[in-house]
Parts: C-alpha cells; structure tokens; sequence
C-alpha cells in the first residue's frame, strides 16, 4: 500500500524535526538539508535510515547527495514505492 | 615559577538516584534515604535474573534533556552532561581560553544501552536499520568528547577506563592535568548507565549483587553482618577543578582543595581485592604522600564500600593500617548505602560528596547497619550526620574497581 505524497512529507517532517530539535513547521519543502537545516552527512544518514523504515523504500548511498531539499526527498522517495 | 600548580574545586554536578542535582542529593544523603527501588518493568520475571530492584536516577534524563540530545547520545553521556552543565553553572560558567581547558569523563562500561539496542535491532530488522549515530554513541568515550564539545575543550579530551574506579581516576587524571600545566582548568567526573537487564543478570551471575529483592531500600547496607552484595546503581557526578592561581584571578569560590593522588594496582585478581589490602594501602598511602599531610591530618574517609562480604573489610582493615591510631578519630561514611553503586560515577559522586561533607562540617551517614560487622575496626557514621571538625581539615575518597584498580583521593578544606 503507496503512501500518498502529503502523508510522505508529514512523516519526513516528523523525523527530521525529531532529529534536529527544529519545529516541524519550519521544515518546509523548499528547505535545504544542508544550507537551511544544518544537518550534517551523520544527521543524513539517520534520517534516511529512519525514512527507509517507516516508508518501506530504499534509498541508495548514491542518491542521498541528490537529495538538496526536503522536497527532493518526498518526490524521491514517492516514486521508489513499490 | 616552576612550582607545581595547586588544585582546586570550584564546581560541583550532579544526577543521581538520590536527586537530579547536588543539592537534592546532598540533602537526600544527610536525611539517610536509600535511591533503591523495585525496578518498573518485568525483567526479573522475563528473563529469570535474580535481582529485580536497582538505585535508578531520581530524575530521568528525559525529562531533563531536550529530545534531539536524547536521541544523540546514549544514557551514559545524557548523565555526563546534565552534571557538567550544572558543575559548571556552579563554578560561574568560568571564563577560560579553550586551549587551557580540559575534560576528564569516565565511564566503567561505555554505551551498553547502545551497543544492546543496535544489535536487537539488526537482529529483529537487518543491518540497514542500524542507525549512523550507533558507534559515536556506544564508544567509551562519548560522554567525554560530549563533555568537550560542550564546553570547546582543547587541552585535551580523555576516558580512564578502571571499572568502579574510573571516576575517581579521571579526577586524579584532570589534577594532574593541571599540575604539569596542560591545561588551567578541568571538566572531570565519571557516568554510568548500565541498568539494562544484560548487566543486571551478568552482574547477578558473578554474585556481587544483594538479593535482597523483598527490601530494595534495605539491601545496599555496607558493614552490617547481613550485607550480601552491593545494589546496582546509575548516575554522574562532574567537579570543576581549577589551578588556585586561575581560580583566584576570577575571583571564583574555592569549595576545597584536591591535594593528594594515589594509584596502585593489585597485580592479583580479575575481580577479587587483594587479601591483605596491600594495593589499597598502597594506594591511600601515596595520595597522602602526594597531599603532604599527616595522618593527623585526615578526619572522614568515603570508604568505597560496596556492601559486598569480603571487599568491606579489606579495606577497612586498610583503613586503618594507613592511619593507625588516628583512625579512632575517623567518621568513616559508605554513602554506598543510599546511592547503590554508580560504578563509573561513583568515585566522582563520592568526591563530591567528600567535597560537601568538608564544607557543610558534616559527614553523611551509612544507612542500613542494623548490626556492624565485629571485625569492622573503624568508627562508621550511622544513620544520622556526624559534625566534624572546625578548622583545616581534610578526608580520603577511596574507589576500587574490578581489575584491581586502585584510587585514593585526598580533599582538604578550603
């Protein structure tokens, strides 16, 4: 069963925000990873490992640096579902 | 000019199963009451272990720390933390250049939290699921390098690892840190967070703990004829220690003095003190050595004590082989009795309590002693306070640990 895309971002926001202290409404689509949320390639990877889980997707090493914005994650992450 | 530094406390933090900072703590020591309880889960039932109570913190770090810490670092450095932010509060949140401070944290068992949880979660879900932040977490270190990077430390980061002495030889560590003049001052202590149910049954297989599961608040009772193990404990305790040159130039309150350091080994046992207590007198020999005082000198020892049958007494019989007659003279105080043992934490924890009882004049008491050991040769301070003296006084802090570590710690008044 596909999770839709508004149920892929509020769970991606829900874990970065757990991640990073920031308030979940601060973590908005558009936002970078890097350069708006200050997350470090540590904080990245415990992001995708917990995102992987709860949506059921892989997302390769390979593809992690494509991934500049939270949006760029819900689209990627959208289209691997099974 | 080339003098040896003198060394000085200034700061003092806490968590514990007695109160989440030092001043609950101290007070919940003085009134004699016990940090043990029936654990609330159902671990002795599930998986069989002997011993179903522990001396959990009073104030879980959850309710402390905000989540992304919590979720960062394993319990063991969530514990560091909270008394070193509040020993350096205490100490007036010193102005100090990053290059001359330093952090000294120990641990006795590292990230077991960690180490257990990412292994049940490989084995229940792969390893794809095992989370980045595991070895960051898990390694002995964490809660020093935390501790460092909280304050910017540069001087230098370090971990003794000695079981059940590590805090007291990472404090012995940051003083000499400061005497050979590495650094001006340092953030040193010890942590544990080992009340998991792996090293409760492990623990409880070696037969070191009490079972004395109908009376958890009665079951850690050092030098009482009943004692049968001593209580698993968990918390931190961090001191600020500072040269007296840096504390006096601004202007900080000099709570006491660490004046004297002494190590040995037994060279004997994995686990066992070493009959004779020759190590141990080895140990509270060379710190008085180091201290330059007398055995006249020495009013109150925090023995380390565990409540188990064979370690007391050597070490009470070492007690007073050190000091001899002047020991008739000695509150001696097993504050064991109501923290249960912090492992890693408790030779920091019990300085600080050293700390307090030659400040407040006031030696806490030993709790649970319905019947002392007859071959206790010592004055023990039961179940009330005892005054002690007025004027420069100073106390021993002894810790030992599995390995046959060795650590005495002299503290004078300031």
């Amino acid at each position: 069963m596909a999770y839709t895309e508004q149920e892929i971002l509020a769970g991606l926001v829900e874990i970065v925000s757990e991640e990073t202290g920031l308030p979940a409404d601060s973590v908005l689509p558009e936002k970078s990873f890097t350069d708006d949320l200050d997350i470090d390639s540590l904080s990245m990877m415990t992001i995708v490992t917990l995102a992987e889980e709860k949506f059921d997707v892989r997302i390769p090493d390979d593809e992690v640096k494509n991934l500049a914005t939270v949006g760029d994650a819900v689209s990627f992450i959208v289209g691997a579902q099974g | 000019m080339s003098s040896v530094p003198d060394v000085v406390i200034t700061g003092l933090g806490a968590t514990t199963p007695l109160g989440g900072d030092v001043a609950s703590t101290w007070r919940a020591a003085l009134a004699g009451e016990s940090g043990a309880r029936t654990l609330p889960n159902d671990w002795a039932e599930t998986y069989g272990i002997a011993v179903s109570f522990a001396a959990q913190l009073k104030v879980p770090a959850a309710d402390v720390l905000p989540r992304p810490e919590t979720k960062r670092m394993d319990p063991s450095a969530q514990y560091a933390i909270i008394a070193a932010r509040e020993a350096w509060a205490h100490a007036g949140n010193p102005e100090v250049a990053p290059e001359r401070l330093g952090a000294v944290v120990s641990s006795g068992i590292g990230g077991i939290w960690t180490t257990l949880d990412a292994w049940d979660t490989m084995r229940e879900k792969g390893a794809r699921r095992v989370l980045p932040m595991t070895v960051p977490m898990l390694m002995p270190n964490s809660p020093a390098a935390y501790v460092e990077l909280e304050f910017g430390a540069r001087a230098g980061a370090h971990a003794l690892v000695s079981a059940c002495a590590s805090g007291a030889e990472a404090i012995g560590y940051a003083c000499e840190m400061i005497r050979t003049g590495r650094a001006d001052v340092v953030v040193a202590g010890g942590t544990e967070a080992a009340i998991h149910p792996m090293p409760l049954a492990a623990f409880a297989a070696s037969r070191t703990l009490s079972t004395r599961n109908d009376d958890p608040a009665g079951a850690s009772r050092p030098y009482d004829v009943q004692r049968d193990g001593f209580v698993l404990g968990e918390g931190a305790g961090i001191v600020i220690l500072e040269s007296a040159d840096h504390a006096e130039a601004r202007g900080a309150t000099v709570l006491a003095r660490l004046v004297g350091v002494g190590l040995s080994s037994d060279g004997y046992h994995i686990t066992s003190p070493e009959p004779s207590g020759r190590g141990q007198v080895s140990a509270m020999r060379a710190a008085l050595a180091d201290a330059g005082l007398s055995t006249a000198d020495i009013v109150h020892v925090n023995a380390h004590a565990t409540s188990t049958v064979v370690g007391d007494l050597i070490e009470a019989r070492g007690v007073r082989e050190v000091l001899g007659a002047d020991a008739d003279r000695v509150a001696l105080s097993a504050t064991k009795s109501m923290t249960g043992h912090l492992l890693g934490g408790a030779g920091a924890l019990e300085t600080i309590f050293t700390v307090l009882a030659l400040m407040d004049r006031s030696a806490p008491p030993t709790i649970n002693v319905s019947e002392p050991d007859p071959e206790l040769v010592l004055d023990l301070v039961r179940d009330v306070p005892r005054a002690l003296p007025d004027g420069q006084i100073a106390a021993i802090n002894n810790s030992f640990g599995f390995g046959g570590h060795n650590v005495a710690l002299v503290v004078a008044s300031a």
